[in-house]
């Protein structure tokens, strides 16, 4: 079948899944930021409680893989009395695991705030809260956000699991279509080229223009 | 104060005892690595002492009274007696992400709870003292090092705290702006009655400002004395070789 004919034919049912994976990535962006402040400010704390929690966390969730995290979480959770749907399991899954990876970038880019920011919010009086909010969080977003722009391609690409939980993403539509119709190369080849514009021309022009915003906030632009 | 300060099992401070009056202008000069960086940081509640106390105005500062006794202080005491001083660093550490106002406004909106109107004004007033005025909305990365340091001295002040301390705010500038600075902590002498503490490595301008200079020696004070007798007639073997050192150099 040519591929004008195939897209004629399927582009609806593709559209469809292109917009269920747009959704499972904003959500699953949205789970990862909130996660990765979490546990990456938490890696800083004081208290060995806290710090400890977040420790484990990390590592658990890096340590093993989005595919059984998943697993886990759609199939597992429910034998505790915690029952999700589909849909949501799936972005759930995804943002905590790369919130993981995530919070290793917060952490590392507050550390990079130089010391001497700390102690100048500090000789203001200013309370730990604020100093974090207010001096060191900024800044500490300028230095993540290249990293964080990695891995929200990451994310996206990780998105497609979820297709294995039934939810009806692009991966599990263009499955769905190679199942009936045997036309391997032009299902995953389209969903192929659909992932890869997601991210050419949505994610990373928006991380670029992010950093470019950033930027002129510290007046270097 | 009484106060000793290790890093680890290094002794960087011992037993050192210094008290400064209200309104008086003290300049600190020694070798590197003799601790005065040290003695503003523990002022400025930066570190933490291992042993002794630091009274402002009569009040334990690192401390604080409980059930009659003195215990280290919380975070939370601490931060209510910080605002009584301010500190100038020698690398500025003005934050990036704000221009010259805005780093002024912080503290007094942050911290004191000023309205924006307020601390705009309070600010405004002492960018016009420090000569900052036509900067206010240049971002720290736009102004050269005289420029960022007078607004982090303007940033200090608008807290008004009744101590300032100086480390070394002159060691990170040209020669040519090191004046536009030193004018600065000349007007805030003359005209304020603030207690200062300085560091520094002019010896010139401190021996114009000072009430007091004290020379520090292995985190202790060697020798102490009107700048005239410090630097007219010192008596300690070490404070001569510093001074002579000193001179040679200029
Ligand atoms: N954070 C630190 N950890 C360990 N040692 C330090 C630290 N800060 C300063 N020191 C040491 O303490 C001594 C005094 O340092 P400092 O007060 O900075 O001296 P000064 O300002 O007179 O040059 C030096 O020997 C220095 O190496
Ligand atoms: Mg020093």
């Amino acid at each position: 079948m040519p591929i004008w004919e195939f897209l004629q034919k399927y582009s609806s049912v593709l559209m469809h899944g292109t917009w269920v994976t747009c959704l499972q990535f904003v959500l699953a962006v949205l789970v990862a930021v909130s996660v990765a402040l979490v546990m990456g400010i938490g890696k800083l704390s004081a208290n060995p409680l806290i710090r400890g929690t977040c420790v484990v966390y990390i590592e658990l969730f890096r340590g093993t893989s989005l595919l059984v995290q998943l697993y886990w979480i759609f199939f597992v959770l429910p034998l505790f009395g915690i029952t999700l749907p589909n849909f949501t399991a799936g972005f759930i899954s995804v943002g905590l695991n790369y919130g993981a990876y995530g919070a290793e970038l917060v952490r590392g880019a507050i550390q990079a705030v130089p010391r001497g920011q700390w102690e100048a919010a500090t000789a203001l009086s200013m309370s730990p809260f604020a100093r974090m909010r207010r001096i060191v969080l900024p800044q500490a977003i300028a230095i993540m956000l290249p990293p964080w722009g990695n891995l929200l391609i990451e994310l996206l690409k990780g998105t497609a699991l979820v297709s294995l939980i039934s939810v009806t993403d692009l991966m599990f539509q263009a499955k769905q279509i190679n199942a009936s119709t045997y036309l391997s190369a032009q299902a995953f080849g389209t969903a192929l080229i659909i992932y890869y514009l997601f991210a050419r021309v949505l994610i990373t022009p928006s991380m670029r223009w992010a950093e470019h915003a950033v930027a002129r906030r510290l007046g270097r632009s | 104060m009484n106060v000793s300060k290790s890093y680890g099992k290094l002794n960087v401070i011992e037993h050192l005892n210094f008290d400064v009056a209200e309104g008086e202008m003290v300049s600190i000069i020694g070798p590197s690595g003799s601790g005065k960086t040290t003695v503003l940081r523990t002022l400025m509640t930066l570190e933490t002492i291992n042993d002794g106390v630091i009274y402002v105005e009569g009040k334990p500062l690192t401390h604080m009274a409980k059930g009659g006794v003195l215990v280290p202080a919380d975070e939370r005491y601490l931060r209510r007696m910080r605002t009584s001083i301010g500190m100038c660093f020698q690398s500025f550490n003005l934050f990036p992400h704000m221009t010259a106002l805005q780093n002024c406004m912080e503290g007094p909106v942050q911290v004191l709870g000023l309205s924006k109107k307020e601390a705009r004004e309070r600010s405004e007033e002492l960018l016009h003292m420090v000569g900052m005025i036509d900067k206010r909305g240049q971002h720290p990365s736009r102004l050269s090092g005289g420029q960022q340091q007078r607004v982090a001295i303007a940033r200090a002040l608008a807290m008004r705290p009744k101590v300032m301390l100086f480390d070394e705010v002159t060691s990170a500038l040209d020669p040519e702006v090191i004046g536009e600075v030193t004018n600065v902590i000349r007007k805030l002498v003359t005209e304020h009655n603030l207690t200062m503490l300085m560091v520094t490595h002019q010896m010139g301008f401190a021996r114009d400002i000072s009430d007091r200079v004290c020379f520090f020696y292995g985190g202790k004070i060697e020798e102490q004395g009107t700048p005239h007798e410090l630097f007219g007639s010192p008596q300690r073997e070490r404070t001569k070789q510093f001074l002579s050192a000193v001179k040679e150099a200029v």
